[in-house]
């Protein structure tokens, strides 16, 4: 690296952390009992200390100071990827399910209720991979469909006294109708427009639960939601329902995977790419964008479903835009359109910040943070698809 | 006939805070074709800091006037002051990257914002100091306060500041070149970057203003406030045809009054589906907008 660039870089960075300050001081300076701004300098200078030791890093990083350190760690890794490929692929995943397996039995209920979590997420994460990753249309209420199978399975089983499992597909076609709704207007419409009209139509939903009292009793929510029962048995403890979502998603990566690599999921990825260079090529966009819809709200459905019964509890409060925004970064922060990344991204946004308890507040800040600067660095994923290209509208 | 005349006040009043809201969507859209969702964010934290610097203001010893106008101009400049900041970090490094990947800085940008304010401000409501602008006219069963009237008559100013600036000065008629064509406008000598921070400040200033008008038609301001004037000012963007100023003015007025006219004849608890169900249906039927030129395939 040349002097040049190198001070190319510091002024970047320097001009970075400008005018990060003039964001940060009002933010922080102004509070309800007037002006104050020692808390700004103290953020800011962690701030800035954090970005200097990184860029004196990678300064030396360029310079080749720390092949010492890197060329062991690129030689193992080198090595693990060698034993990755030669392994078989059936000896990989049977490792991976066997540990998802014996995981309860090693751990307690607090580690439960995360991996519970994780796989509701990863459910979610998986159906909006359809229709985000695979079909490419950008859809910004997608937790509106994890809402109609929860309220489903609520409703079914405390008015009909219908089982769990008998719900189960139910809810994931009551979510697969709602979501050919959803598509059906939206589906002469692209990009920007299409993401606020999505949006739009997951605020309605969320209007709809919070004020039709007597469907949904409204803002209070429905209560002592019956567990699911096996053979009259019903699972009590936390990890029976472990082990209940842990097939549920097993089921879902399977069929996403069926889906991704069939002849639908080709033509879901042509669409992706040039929706009128696919429509010449035969495929029927019409019927294929709802497919994705209500394939990606059918996986939501299941998910809601079991989210009720875990919880047994739902209310409004559980299907806001934030969540929206929470399973989308996690699509795109893995990479869209690649199961691997998905679970991934998943895991790090959910497992992650359980590790960080302790900051709860801080939690959703980190939380923005990290996405805008996820895109500025990586905005193709941790594990990226392996057959995305440019879509033609952002090629100019 | 007076229920009549007054919903149609609050329409106007309200319609005009959504249009201020809705001007930053549309020029910032016009010119980057960016959905900023940080946008709302701009607009509660100009409420907020009304409050602050009213309060503030008030305790130095000021006349009442003096605070709100002062508290006005220095919100509109520190909004600006941010939303430049923002522009800066977190969406010009993304100008060649894909669509998704600037829309999702600015989410992130967003909730950054939101809990930022949370933190610093508490979660729970901030009273205003509405006895600045109480009292009012009554005609009948008709009632205008002088607080709707400050608000109209402020949002009609601001409305002709903006229109002087895009339409008679050379960084307006930067402004408009770079929203017709990028390449072009930077071929002939536009400084861009300038146009577009420039862009960002002037929508986040409106919108701060905005801030201030609803913690004063409300009378009280939340961290959270910015989210759902925010979708329905874009919806109002959109509705009169996004990148077009006039026809977020309309845009904002008809959101406006759909949301009026649906709490006071309908359902006050379904108003905001109505907003919404207004915006699906225009984009179904008409997605270029009520003012809307015809736009190519990638903005629609």
């Amino acid at each position: 690296m040349t002097t040049q660039e190198s001070r190319k870089l510091w002024l970047s960075c320097g001009v970075g952390l400008l005018w990060f300050f003039i964001l940060l001081w009002p933010l922080l300076g102004i509070t309800p009992e007037g002006l104050e701004f020692g808390k700004t300098f103290t953020v800011f200078g962690y701030v800035a200390v954090a970005a200097v030791i990184i860029m004196l890093f990678y300064q030396v990083q360029q310079a080749g100071q720390l092949d010492f350190v890197e060329t062991p760690i690129k030689t193992a890794s080198g090595k693990a990827k060698k034993i990755y490929d030669s392994m078989p692929r059936w000896a990989l995943l049977g490792i991976v399910l066997a540990a998802a397996i014996i995981y309860p039995q090693l751990t307690e209920r607090y580690a439960h209720d995360v991996a519970i979590s994780v796989m509701i997420y990863i459910c979610l994460g998986l159906g909006l991979n359809i229709v985000v990753g695979l079909a490419g249309l950008l859809d910004l209420g997608y937790i509106a469909f994890y809402g109609v199978g929860a309220y489903t399975y609520a409703l079914m089983s405390l008015h009909f006294g219908m089982s769990f499992w008998l719900c189960l597909p139910v809810a994931g076609l009551t979510a697969a109708i709602a979501g050919s709704i959803v598509g059906y207007p939206t589906l002469r419409m692209r990009g920007d427009y299409l993401a606020i009209v999505t949006l739009g139509f997951g605020e309605i939903v969320r209007l709809i639960f919070n004020n039709w009292m007597s469907l949904t009793n409204g803002p209070n929510g429905i209560l002592s939601i019956p567990r699911p029962e096996i053979f009259g048995y019903q699972l009590k403890q936390l990890w029976m329902l472990y082990y209940v979502i842990l097939v549920i998603v097993i089921v879902t990566i399977i069929a996403v995977y069926r889906l991704n690599f069939s002849r639908i999921g080709r033509a879901w990825e042509a669409i992706r790419e040039d929706e009128t260079a696919a429509e010449l090529m035969g495929v029927n966009t019409f019927l294929l964008k709802l497919l994705a819809y209500a394939m990606g709200a059918t996986f939501a459905g299941f998910a809601g479903a079991f989210f009720a019964a875990r919880m047994r509890f739902v209310g409004p409060e559980s299907f806001t835009f934030l969540e929206s925004a929470m399973v989308l970064s996690m699509v795109v922060l893995g990479g869209m359109g690649s199961i691997p990344g998905v679970i991934l991204g998943v895991l790090a946004l959910v497992a992650l910040p359980e590790v960080f308890r302790g900051f709860e507040l801080y939690r959703m800040l980190v939380f923005g943070g990290v996405m805008t600067l996820m895109m500025l660095i990586r905005p193709e994923g941790l594990w990226p698809a392996s057959r995305v290209g440019r879509r033609s509208e952002e090629a100019d | 006939m007076e229920f009549f005349i007054q919903q149609l006040i609050n329409c106007i009043t309200l319609g005009g805070v959504y249009a201020l809201i809705a001007l930053g969507y549309t020029m910032v859209y016009g010119i980057i074709q960016l959905i900023n969702f940080a946008h709302g964010e701009f607009f509660a934290a100009g409420g907020y800091m009304g409050v602050i610097l009213i309060s503030y203001l008030a305790a130095q010893g000021l006349h009442p006037y003096i605070c709100l106008g002062l508290a006005l101009v220095l919100s509109m400049g520190y909004c600006a002051l941010m939303a430049m900041a923002v522009e800066r970090l977190a969406y010009k490094p993304l100008r060649q990257a894909s669509r998704l990947a600037a829309l999702l800085s600015a989410l992130g940008v967003s909730i950054f914002l939101q809990n930022g304010l949370m933190l610093t401000q508490g979660v729970y409501d901030k009273p205003y100091p509405t006895e600045i602008t109480a009292g009012g006219f009554e005609w009948g069963l008709v009632s205008v306060s002088y607080m709707q009237i400050f608000i109209v008559v402020l949002t009609i100013v601001l409305l002709i500041a903006l229109n002087l600036l895009v339409f008679k000065t050379r960084i307006g008629k930067a402004m408009r070149a770079t929203s017709q064509d990028k390449v072009m406008a930077a071929l002939v000598g536009i400084n861009s970057n300038r146009v577009i921070a420039t862009t960002f400040a002037i929508g986040a200033a409106l919108a701060a203003a905005a801030g201030i008008m609803v913690g004063l038609y409300y009378g009280s301001v939340n961290y959270t406030m910015g989210f759902v004037p925010g979708i329905k000012a874009f919806a109002a963007a959109v509705l009169g045809g996004i990148g077009n100023i006039t026809g977020a003015l309309i845009g904002g007025l008809i959101i406006g009054m759909v949301e009026i006219f649906a709490a006071g004849y309908i359902s006050g608890e379904y108003k905001d589906v109505f907003a919404f169900i207004i915006l699906i249906a225009v984009l179904y039927f008409r997605p270029t907008g009520i003012m809307g030129e015809n736009v190519d395939d990638t903005r629609v």
